[in-house]
C-alpha cells in the first residue's frame, strides 16, 4: 500500500480543517445540543429550562402515540424497502439486457432520483387528490370505491409507500444495474454450460453475486424511508388521517416545530440518532465482510 | 460527489459571511424595521400593498415585509431568531399561539409600546371579540391584524340544481341535513357539506356559539387552564351527527387546517363552514352563485357568539429605541380606519375598530357586498359570555392537532364519538399540565 507523505506535520490537518469545521459545526454540535436538550423540559422560547433527567424518554416509552409512530415507521420502511428493491431489481435486470432503445429506458428509470421528495409529493398529491386527482376519479369510476386517503388510513399508507418507492427507484436501479454489470460473464457462461437457465440462473448465480449491493441498498432504503421521506409526508398527508402516516421523524417534527415541545422532540431525535448509528454500524461491518457468496 | 457538495457549502458560507460585512455599509438614513408574516397568494399581495402604502406615506421609516412560510414555520423561525438575537421587530402569530407568546417573556406589549411612544389609540373602540382575544388583564398585548370568524357558505348554483330553494342559508343542522342530502342524492355534487379548520370551526367555535365552555378557567382567560371540557354532550351530538353524515355521503371530511377551503372555493361543496377570509377570494374568483349565513345551531343550547381566528402582530423585545418608534408608527398606521376598511374590503378579514366599521357603513360597501356583512351581523347578534372570549391555552397548537386526529378516528368509525372525545381530552390535559408545570 502506498502512503502519501507530507513534509509538514500540520499540513494534512490544515487541509482537512475546513471539512472538519463544517462537520463539527453542522453535525456534531447540533447533535450534542439535542442530546443535552433531551434531558430538559424547555419552554418554546428557551427562556425556561427545567432539568427532568430521563423523564422525556420515559414519557415517550409509555406513550401509545409514540409506539404507534414507531410501528408506522417500521411498516412504512419495510414496505418501501421491500417494494423498492423488488421492483428496481426487476427493472435493472430488464435494463441490463440487449434491447433496442436501451439508453432511453435507462434514463427513464433513473431520472426519478433527480426529483426532490416534496416535489414528488406534490406530483402524487395532484394525481391522487380525493377532490381533483385524476387517478382517484378514474379509480372511483371503475371500482365504485372512494379512494379518499384524507379519511382512509390504508389508502394513505399505500399512497405514501408508492410515492416513496417511486421517488427512490432511480437510485436503486442505478446500483443494481452497476452490480449486474460487474457479474463476470464467465461465471454466467459456466452456469449456462452446467444447464442453469432463466430463473435458476437468476436465483443461484445472479442473486448471490448481487448480495453486497442488495445489502447496501437495503440499509440505504431503510435510512431513506425513515428520514428523507419527511418532505413527502409533509406535502401530502401531514401525518393523517388520525396518525396513520405519522412516522417517527414526522412526529419529531410535529412535537418540536408545530407544538414547540422542544425537550420531547429532542428526546425523539436522540432515539432516531441511535437508530442511524445502529444501521450505519451494521452497514460497515457487513459490507466490509462482503456479505457472503 | 460528496466533496463537491461540501465545497459548495463552504463557498456559500464564505459568500454569506462576506455579505454580512458588506450589507450594513449600504444602509439608508431611514430607520428600517422588519415584519415576518405568513401570507401568500392574494392576501400576501395585499400585505405588500399595505407596507408599500406605509413606506410611501412618510420618509423616515421603512418596513420590510418578509414571507416566512406557514404560521407554525413563521413562529419557529422567529423563536430560533430570537434565541440567536437576530429576530425581526414584528412577527405575525396565529391566534392559538397567543398564550405561548404571552408566557414567553419575549414580547413588548403593544399597549405599553404605544403609551411609551405617546401615541394615542382608542382601544375602547376596538371590536370586543377581537380585543378580548389578544388582551391580558384588560390590556392589548398584540396588534390584531387579520381577524376572521367562522361563517357558513352555501353554493346557490348547486342547491338550485338539486331542486332546492336557495333563497336563504340553512340556519340549523337539521336544515343542513336536508339541503346537503338533496345536493348529494340529486347528483348535483359529491360534497354536500364540509368544513375547513375542523377543530376551530367544529370545536372552538361551536362551543362558543352554543355558550359552552371549551376549557376550565374561562377557557384560560382567568388563569392557566388545566382541563379541557370538550367531551361534553354538545361535542358528542355534533360528532355523532357528522360521522353518521360521513357514512351517508352527506358530509365530506376535507382534511386538517385550511384544506377544507378548496372544495368551497372550487364550487364543489354545497354547504361549508370556513373562515370569513374566503369571502374576498370567492368575490374575485367564484364562477357560481354563492351566499353566506350564520353558523348553524343545534337545538337546546343558549345563544353565545362566534370566536375569532387569524393572527395578530407581536412586537419583540431587544431592539433599538428608534426602531420601536418606527414600529409604533406602523401599528398606528395599520389601526387607522381607512387602512382597516381597505384591508377588510380586499380580503374579507374583519376591520378591528368600530370607527372603520362605521366608515364602511357610510359607503355602499356592505350593500354591494352583503356577504362581507354576514360576519358582523353574526358577531353583533351573538351574546358575549365567558365562553365567547376565545380559547387561550398553552400548547393549543398541539391540542388542536390532537383533536383533529381524534375527529378523524371518529369519522372513520375507528372510535365512537365518546371514546374519541375522551381521548382528545386526556391527551389535551396532559399537554396543559406540561405547559402549566413550566410557568408555575
Amino acid at each position: 500500500m502506498k502512503k502519501s507523505i507530507f513534509k509538514s506535520r500540520w499540513l494534512p490537518y490544515a487541509l482537512i480543517a475546513p471539512q472538519l469545521l463544517v462537520v463539527i459545526v453542522f453535525f456534531f454540535w447540533p447533535a450534542l445540543d439535542s442530546l443535552r436538550l433531551s434531558l430538559y423540559q424547555v419552554s418554546p422560547f428557551g427562556d425556561k429550562k427545567i432539568f427532568v433527567g430521563v423523564q422525556n424518554f420515559v414519557g415517550l416509552l409509555i406513550s401509545p402515540e409514540y409506539h404507534r409512530s414507531v410501528l408506522h415507521s417500521f411498516i412504512f420502511s419495510g414496505a418501501v424497502t421491500f417494494l423498492g428493491l423488488t421492483v428496481s431489481l426487476f427493472l435493472a435486470s430488464l435494463a441490463n439486457q440487449k434491447i433496442r432503445g436501451l439508453p432511453f429506458y435507462r434514463t427513464a428509470v433513473l431520472w426519478t432520483y433527480g426529483i426532490a421528495p416534496p416535489v414528488s409529493g406534490v406530483i402524487w398529491l395532484m394525481i391522487f387528490h380525493p377532490s381533483y386527482g385524476i387517478l382517484t376519479y378514474l379509480l372511483s369510476m371503475v371500482t365504485r370505491y372512494e379512494f379518499n386517503w384524507l379519511l382512509k388510513g390504508w389508502v394513505a399508507i399505500v399512497l405514501i409507500v408508492l410515492a416513496a418507492t417511486w421517488a427512490h427507484l432511480g437510485y436503486n436501479v442505478l446500483f443494481f444495474l452497476a452490480g449486474l454489470q460487474t457479474i463476470p460473464k464467465s461465471v454466467v457462461d459456466a452456469a449456462r454450460v452446467d444447464g442453469a437457465s432463466g430463473l435458476s440462473l437468476f436465483r443461484w448465480v445472479t442473486l448471490p453475486l448481487l448480495s453486497p449491493v442488495t445489502f447496501f441498498l437495503f440499509i440505504m432504503n431503510m435510512v431513506f424511508s425513515f428520514f428523507e421521506t419527511f418532505g413527502l409526508i409533509h406535502a401530502v398527508t401531514q401525518g393523517g388521517p388520525g396518525d396513520t402516516t405519522t412516522i417517527m421523524v414526522y412526529k419529531t417534527y410535529l412535537d418540536g416545530f408545530v407544538s414547540l415541545r422542544i425537550g420531547v422532540s429532542a428526546a425523539q431525535s436522540a432515539i432516531l440518532m441511535a437508530l442511524v448509528i445502529f444501521l450505519t454500524v451494521l452497514q460497515f461491518r457487513y459490507t466490509e465482510r462482503k456479505v457472503f457468496y | 460527489m460528496k466533496t463537491k457538495k461540501d465545497l459548495l457549502t463552504t463557498a456559500l458560507l464564505i459568500l454569506f459571511f462576506t455579505s454580512l460585512c458588506i450589507l450594513p455599509s449600504t444602509g439608508f438614513a431611514k430607520t428600517k424595521i422588519v415584519w415576518w408574516h405568513a401570507h401568500t397568494g392574494n392576501i400576501g399581495d395585499r400585505v405588500k400593498d399595505i407596507v408599500n402604502k406605509f413606506n410611501s406615506s412618510q420618509s423616515e421609516y421603512e418596513v420590510e415585509a418578509v414571507y416566512k412560510g406557514s404560521y407554525p414555520e413563521t413562529l419557529t423561525a422567529a423563536i430560533a431568531a430570537y434565541r440567536a438575537k437576530t429576530h425581526p421587530q414584528i412577527i405575525q402569530v396565529q391566534e392559538i399561539a397567543t398564550q405561548t407568546m404571552l408566557s414567553s417573556g419575549a414580547v413588548y406589549p403593544v399597549y405599553q409600546l404605544m403609551s411609551d411612544e405617546k401615541i394615542k389609540i382608542n382601544w375602547a373602540d376596538f371590536i370586543s371579540v377581537v380585543k378580548s382575544y389578544y388582551s391580558y388583564k384588560g390590556n392589548l398585548y398584540s396588534m390584531p391584524f387579520n381577524s376572521s370568524t367562522a361563517i357558513l357558505y352555501y353554493n346557490k348554483t348547486l342547491l338550485k340544481k338539486a331542486g332546492f330553494k336557495a333563497d336563504k342559508p340553512p340556519s340549523t343542522f337539521e336544515e343542513i341535513d336536508k339541503a346537503a342530502k338533496a345536493a348529494v342524492t340529486s347528483g348535483a355534487t359529491k360534497i354536500g357539506f364540509t368544513v375547513a379548520w375542523p377543530s376551530w370551526t367544529l370545536m372552538e367555535n361551536m362551543h362558543a356559539w352554543h355558550d359552552c365552555p371549551f376549557a376550565d378557567q374561562e377557557n384560560g382567560f382567568a388563569g392557566l387552564a388545566t382541563q379541557l371540557k370538550i367531551n361534553d354532550q354538545l361535542s358528542e351530538r355534533l360528532m355523532d351527527l357528522l360521522s353518521r353524515w360521513q357514512g351517508q355521503g352527506i358530509f365530506t371530511y376535507s382534511g386538517r387546517g385550511s384544506r377544507g377551503d378548496q372544495p368551497i372555493i372550487n364550487g364543489e361543496a354545497a354547504i361549508g363552514i370556513a373562515s370569513t377570509a374566503l369571502v374576498g377570494t370567492l368575490t374575485k374568483t367564484a364562477k357560481f352563485e354563492w351566499g353566506t349565513g350564520f353558523l348553524p345551531r343545534l337545538s337546546g343550547y343558549s345563544q353565545g357568539n362566534s370566536i375569532i381566528g387569524g393572527a395578530s402582530l407581536f412586537v419583540m423585545k431587544g431592539h433599538k429605541a428608534e426602531e420601536y418608534k418606527a414600529v409604533a408608527k406602523f401599528l398606528e398606521f395599520l389601526s387607522k380606519p381607512e387602512q382597516q376598511a381597505w384591508w377588510h374590503a380586499e380580503t374579507g378579514y374583519l376591520p378591528v375598530s368600530n370607527a372603520a366599521l362605521k366608515a364602511l357603513q357610510a359607503t355602499d360597501h356592505f350593500k354591494k357586498n352583503p356577504n362581507m356583512w354576514t360576519a358582523f351581523a353574526q358577531i353583533s347578534s351573538g351574546k358575549n359570555t365567558v365562553n365567547t372570549q376565545g380559547v387561550r391555552l398553552g400548547n393549543l397548537i398541539a391540542i388542536r392537532d390532537n383533536i383533529e386526529a381524534e375527529m378523524e378516528n371518529i369519522l372513520t368509525n375507528k372510535k365512537t364519538s365518546k371514546q374519541g372525545l375522551n381521548d382528545a381530552v386526556k391527551a389535551g390535559n396532559q399537554l396543559l399540565k406540561e405547559f402549566a408545570s413550566m410557568y408555575k
